[in-house]
């Protein structure tokens, strides 16, 4: 219809060149373009390129790398603290997006329930999302403090515990902590997105189980999941996306520490790039991040297809 | 009594206050307590003097008893802290601009213009959006570097919309896809440009998608660290978020007592933002994920 409608104009007034020109949908389509692709090529598809590049050369800060192949990738490959690394990060991932998808679920079917004030809950429980990562791990720093920590003061007073426990001196409990702070920080984000999801479907069909007999675990089983399953796989995404890039709340609490314990792939990039000075040795580690990546990208597209294939849609 | 284990969707006045109560009020509590006692433990540092923060026996750690300002004072005299918020506030605002700008135009050329091609530009645009900083932000800083923004709001201002663009195109393709094509038809009939038909009758009829976008975005860029970690170097070109981590920590002595101040008002400015828009901005954070 517009292309007729744009026809009928162009019949109209036949004008110069230029003017013919701004009739011209693919002409006028790549002006429009124009802002966007300049900063989207100029600052994200050089510098993923460049980043493949320096990935192969040992460029340091300040100077000139040369080409030096898989050098990087051999020399890591060696490098039992990148291994560390890789370890943490899937452990971290792992373990986080689950309880996230856990708690954010259920979070999500409670507010979903009939609830005095739900809209004012929905944007309290939606907080720690909104409020920037770093200032948030601030306040967790302060709780995980070895001589000041809250939980181990109420631990000592109700008599569970006789020493404070030292949240990020120990490997492990310095896994535990700054997994908890991941998990604080993206339960919100997976129940408003569920919640979201779980307000589309028609409450008809609750309303059809009920008469068959169904009871709440068959209706959750048989309605609620698959209904939500297209949603559930994108979100899900998302959050493994952002939990296994995450640099800010490792970055703030532990910085890797103690002894390379809590470092993940994108801190670890950091201190060897940044700290360290070799971009280019960084570059080979974030690199390294990129087959994960994509698998998990692959996996929301799937997710997508199912869902249109469910509606179904087209395409 | 079998009809008290499936209370149907409809029917729930039936159930009774405490079953109630233990299956939907408590849970839901304890879990919002869980998420909103950071919060607390931060505003309550901050409004503690050093004497009560730091000695848990003789003061409750949970109340503050002789509140003090002497935290943010210190802040705001003896650090870069005002720079720093600044700073933050002018890269926000520009780079939320910017982007809202070239997305608008983006968003309008694929799901409108049709261009040859455009739905390739934009799945592209959607795989830009799932680039993660964590991967960008060394070859960027050589690219930073090598342009002479090193050290200065341009280089944040320019890198921010890598992340905003693709994510505001996104949710603003979704929004103009809702609005009829006859509109724009009757105003190309009567010979309206496509520039027109855009700033008079798309936009004003997807602005809640606009304010959607620059609300999200708004607070993507105040949020972010990796960027302004990266790319800063001195105190006064600082962020809020880099400048409290870096600038606060002086060894092995942390400023407690500055840190929480500078964590409670470096968010407070965003929450106001966010509680104004609730809305908007969860049909933002929401519609990207549906779509």
């Amino acid at each position: 219809m517009a292309v007729m409608a744009e026809s009928a104009v162009a019949q109209v007034k036949p004008g110069s060149l230029w003017s013919r020109a701004f009739e011209s949908r693919n002409f006028l389509g790549a002006m429009f373009m124009v802002p966007a692709i300049a900063i989207l090529i100029l600052f994200l598809a050089y510098p993923l390129a460049l980043g493949f590049w320096l990935g192969m050369t040992d460029t340091k800060i300040g100077g000139a790398g040369r080409y030096i192949g898989f050098q990087n990738f051999i020399s890591l490959s060696k490098d039992s603290v990148f291994w560390l690394s890789v370890f943490n990060t899937i452990f971290y991932t792992v373990f986080a997006s689950v309880v996230k998808f856990a708690i954010g679920l259920y979070l999500a079917l409670l507010l979903n329930e009939r609830l005095p004030f739900k809209s004012m809950i929905r944007a309290i429980v939606l907080l720690p999302f909104v409020v920037p990562t770093v200032l948030s791990a601030i306040a967790f720093w302060w709780i995980y403090d070895s001589q000041f920590s809250i939980i181990s003061w109420v631990l000592v007073k109700a008599g569970l515990i006789t020493r404070y426990i030292d949240f990020l001196g120990d490997p492990w409990n310095a896994r535990w902590s700054v997994i908890a702070a991941n998990i604080w920080r993206g339960v919100p984000f997976v129940a408003i997105t569920l919640l979201a999801g779980l307000q589309t479907i028609s409450p008809s069909l609750y309303e059809a189980a009920n008469l068959d007999g169904a009871t709440n675990m068959q209706r959750f089983r048989h309605i609620t999941l698959p209904m939500l399953s297209p949603i559930i796989a994108v979100v899900m995404t998302f959050s493994v996306l952002m939990t296994f890039t995450d640099f800010q709340l490792i970055y703030t609490i532990t910085r890797g520490g103690p002894i390379n314990a809590t470092h993940l792939m994108a801190t670890l990039s950091f201190q060897r790039a940044i700290t360290g000075g070799n971009l280019g040795e960084g570059a080979a580690i974030s690199n390294a991040m990129i087959p994960f990546l994509v698998a998990a990208i692959l996996l929301s597209f799937f997710g997508l297809q199912r869902s249109r294939w469910q509606q179904g849609g087209r395409d | 009594m079998t009809t008290t284990d499936d209370q149907s969707v409809g029917m729930d006045y039936l159930e009774s206050f405490p079953r109630k109560f233990l299956r939907v009020y408590l849970p839901l509590g304890l879990i919002i307590f869980f998420l909103l006692f950071p919060f607390y433990w931060m505003a309550v540092a901050t409004f503690k003097p050093d004497a009560e923060m730091y000695d848990y026996e003789k003061y409750n750690p949970f109340w503050i008893v002789n509140p003090t300002i002497e935290h943010i004072k210190k802040l705001l005299v003896e650090t870069d802290y005002p720079l720093w918020m600044w700073n933050t506030v002018i890269v926000s605002v520009s780079s939320t601009f910017i982007s809202l700008f070239a997305s608008v135009c983006a968003a309008y050329a694929i799901e409108r213009l049709r261009y040859k091609g455009s739905r390739y530009v934009g799945l592209a645009i959607f795989l830009g959006y799932l680039v993660p900083p964590s991967i960008l932000f060394i070859p960027l800083a050589a690219i930073v570097f090598q342009l002479g923004l090193f050290d200065g709001n341009l280089a944040l201002i320019l890198t921010y919309p890598t992340f905003l663009i693709p994510f505001c195109t996104w949710l603003l393709m979704g929004y103009f896809r809702t609005i009829p094509y006859e509109l724009e038809e009757c105003a190309l009939i009567d010979g309206a440009t496509r520039l027109q038909i855009l700033v008079k009758i798309t936009l004003p009829l997807s602005l809640p998608g606009v304010i959607s976008a620059g609300i999200f975005a708004f607070t993507l860029s105040w949020n972010e660290f990796i960027y302004a970690l990266t790319f800063i170097s001195s105190s006064e070109n600082k962020t809020i978020p880099v400048g409290a981590i870096t600038e606060l920590v002086s060894g092995d002595v942390y400023h407690w007592g500055a840190l929480m101040a500078a964590a409670l008002t470096g968010s407070v400015p965003v929450v106001i933002l966010y509680s104004f828009f609730v809305e908007y901005y969860v049909s933002a954070m929401t519609g990207a994920v549906k779509e």
